[in-house]
């Protein structure tokens, strides 16, 4: 396996208009098991720095088992094997090594989920909990990363004045942006999303876009989508994949004026999925 | 073309135009009502004996304490209505009752959540597996066993520790009893650990935390509700337990807050009194009913503590 070339799928980039930015991450020939069923074939694809990549797709088509790969959630479960390597830079280290820790990879690399899940406590205490459970116990720099994390989400004006209320007493947009900031709360180096405004109105998913475009002044973005719309409107990249196999990976534009399959455009298109 | 409305339809419909299959099925209502009543039969019943329980439990009561006032009942700290010098005080039963519930309630309560904590969240599907099934022996071994298994094995072995312990004593009594309680804490909070869904715990891994960060930190906040049940529940267990602590802790009603004396309880009492000679009606008699009425009255209480807890803290997801 370490001996084969790796499709260079960079110059498939580099052909279109804009220089290709720094690669955050990338992953090499990764492929998944859920016990013997193979969700992931053959993946290699690049995730670039401070840009946001967008994963698209059927239903069952594997996005989020991929982006669950990238910090590792499926070591939660027995029975789930990778292969291939998923490629960590500068550190230039493979994050699928078993000799890298799964909680210091998630230290790094955070996540927001599907459905807002806000923990059991006060709002103040959901921001804190990433510096917590890293053993952070100054008052005055938890108040100051709370602070940052919540400007960061765009919450910060909505709760400053109800720090200790319940989590569960926002609307589900404002807990969605309080998981955002939870996921911030840390100075994480990437950012997965999975499908985060499914559960959202609206107004509340135009307010996640908007903090999608913010963040990626910041920070690499991996996101799992649902809405070809919103693919469209947040992504510099898009990669459609189908059967666990990915189909196309380029410029989000070239994907959604010219993708260069004929799969692709029938998905993007509406003919089919 | 001008429209009929339909209420003209309707009533220009003739009565015997509703035909034969559309005809209400008389059979078929009767045999609804019949299973109606024979499920509200069955679901009275339990409601029913509650409320006999609760009547008697007053009525008697009631007499009772027209010989004795409650005052006397409350305060008077000694217990002998059996004596030519009789006191009605509830206190050195309620003692009893009281130090033998705590001493069994700081076994169950922390081995209880430390077991549900361990089998919801770290304990490997195999093991899980064989775990609970004992667990739940132990709470299916009849209360007769733990009491002569407290008698006769765990006070000797205390008595290693404790030369002067007597006998018949409470902290006996209470740990054997902690250890029955365990599987009523541990399985309830255990359910309530494994409702908690998947995803708060994925946000907490998510974040970099380890599985005990999560149990303690998501987990277990999130299932307080239904732990909170289960220690009300290893509660009103202890509070009403009766055989271990008959055999093994005494029968002598003894105001103390020391579990190395002996002390009878409310339930060894109405034990001891419901299985001797005392005449029908007589005072004697009347006391089990007072002292049933003060237990119920405590039960009641933690149920309704309990109740309260819960929506209190419930969660929806």
């Amino acid at each position: 396996m370490v001996g084969t070339p790796i499709p260079e799928i960079a110059s498939v980039a580099a052909a279109a208009t804009s220089p290709v930015p720094a690669k955050k991450s990338e992953s090499k020939r990764l492929s998944f098991y859920y016990g013997s069923f193979n969700a992931l074939k053959n993946i290699s694809m690049p995730i670039y720095e401070k840009k946001v990549t967008a994963l698209i797709g059927p239903s069952g088509c594997g996005k989020s088992t991929y982006l669950r790969c990238f910090n590792r959630m499926h070591d939660l479960y027995p029975g789930n094997r990778y292969e291939g390597q998923i490629m960590l830079y500068p550190d230039n280290t493979n994050l699928l090594n078993p000799d890298v820790d799964p909680i210091e990879v998630r230290m790094r690399i955070s996540m927001v989920f599907q459905k807002p899940n806000p923990f059991p406590k006060s709002i103040y205490e959901n921001v804190a909990y990433g510096l917590r459970v890293r053993g952070e116990r100054k008052r005055a720099l938890l108040d100051d990363k709370v602070e940052e994390a919540l400007r960061g989400a765009a919450l910060w004006e909505e709760v400053k004045d109800r720090l200790n209320d319940l989590a569960f007493n926002l609307s589900g947009g404002q807990q969605q942006r309080l998981c955002i900031a939870r996921a911030l709360a840390t100075n994480p180096e990437f950012l997965l999303f999975d499908e985060p405004t499914s559960a959202l109105d609206p107004i509340a998913t135009a307010n996640i876009e908007q903090l999608l475009a913010d963040l990626k002044e910041k920070v690499t973005i991996l996101i799992v989508t649902h809405n070809m719309q919103q693919a469209a409107r947040v992504s510099d990249y898009t990669a459609y994949m189908y059967l666990g196999e990915l189909i196309e990976f380029n410029e989000t534009d070239t994907i959604f004026i010219k993708p260069g399959h004929k799969q692709t455009e029938d998905y993007i298109t509406g003919r089919f999925g | 073309m001008t429209s009929i409305s339909l209420a003209d339809r309707i009533d220009a419909v003739p009565e015997h135009f509703v035909s034969d299959r559309l005809a209400r099925r008389k059979l078929r209502n009767i045999k609804e009502r019949i299973i109606e009543l024979v499920l509200f039969l069955a679901a009275s019943v339990s409601v029913a004996t509650t409320i006999g329980i609760v009547l008697i439990l007053l009525k008697e009561s009631f007499v009772f304490f027209q010989q004795v006032s409650l005052w006397d009942f409350l305060t008077d700290s000694q217990w002998t209505p059996l004596f030519s010098d009789a006191h009605y005080g509830i206190m050195p039963l309620l003692s009893g009752t009281l130090v033998s519930s705590t001493v069994a309630l700081l076994v169950a309560i922390p081995l209880g959540t430390i077991i549900a904590i361990y089998l919801s969240e770290f304990a490997p599907f195999a093991v899980r597996e064989i775990a609970k099934p004992f667990l739940e022996l132990l709470g299916g071994i009849p209360t007769i066993v733990y009491g002569y298994f407290a008698l006769l094995f765990v006070t000797p072995l205390l008595q290693m520790i404790f030369p002067e312990l007597p006998g018949f004593n409470l902290l006996s009594a209470g740990l054997v009893m902690g250890i029955m309680i365990i599987p009523y804490v541990s399985s309830v909070s255990e359910d309530a650990m494994r409702a908690v869904p998947m995803a708060l715990r994925e946000g907490s891994y998510a974040m970099g935390a380890t599985r005990f960060q999560t149990a303690i930190r998501v987990v277990t906040p999130a299932a307080f509700s239904g732990i909170a049940a289960a220690y009300i529940l290893g509660i009103s267990r202890a509070v009403g337990e009766t055989m271990i602590l008959a055999v093994a802790a005494g029968m002598q009603p003894n105001l103390t807050w020391n579990p190395l004396e002996p002390a009878a309880t409310i339930t060894a009492y109405i034990v001891q009194v419901a299985l001797g000679d005392l005449p029908h009606g007589s005072i004697g008699y009347q006391t089990i009913f007072a002292a049933g009425l003060t237990l119920a009255l405590m039960t009641l209480f933690f149920n309704v503590l309990g109740h309260i807890l819960r929506k209190r803290f419930r969660q929806v997801y």
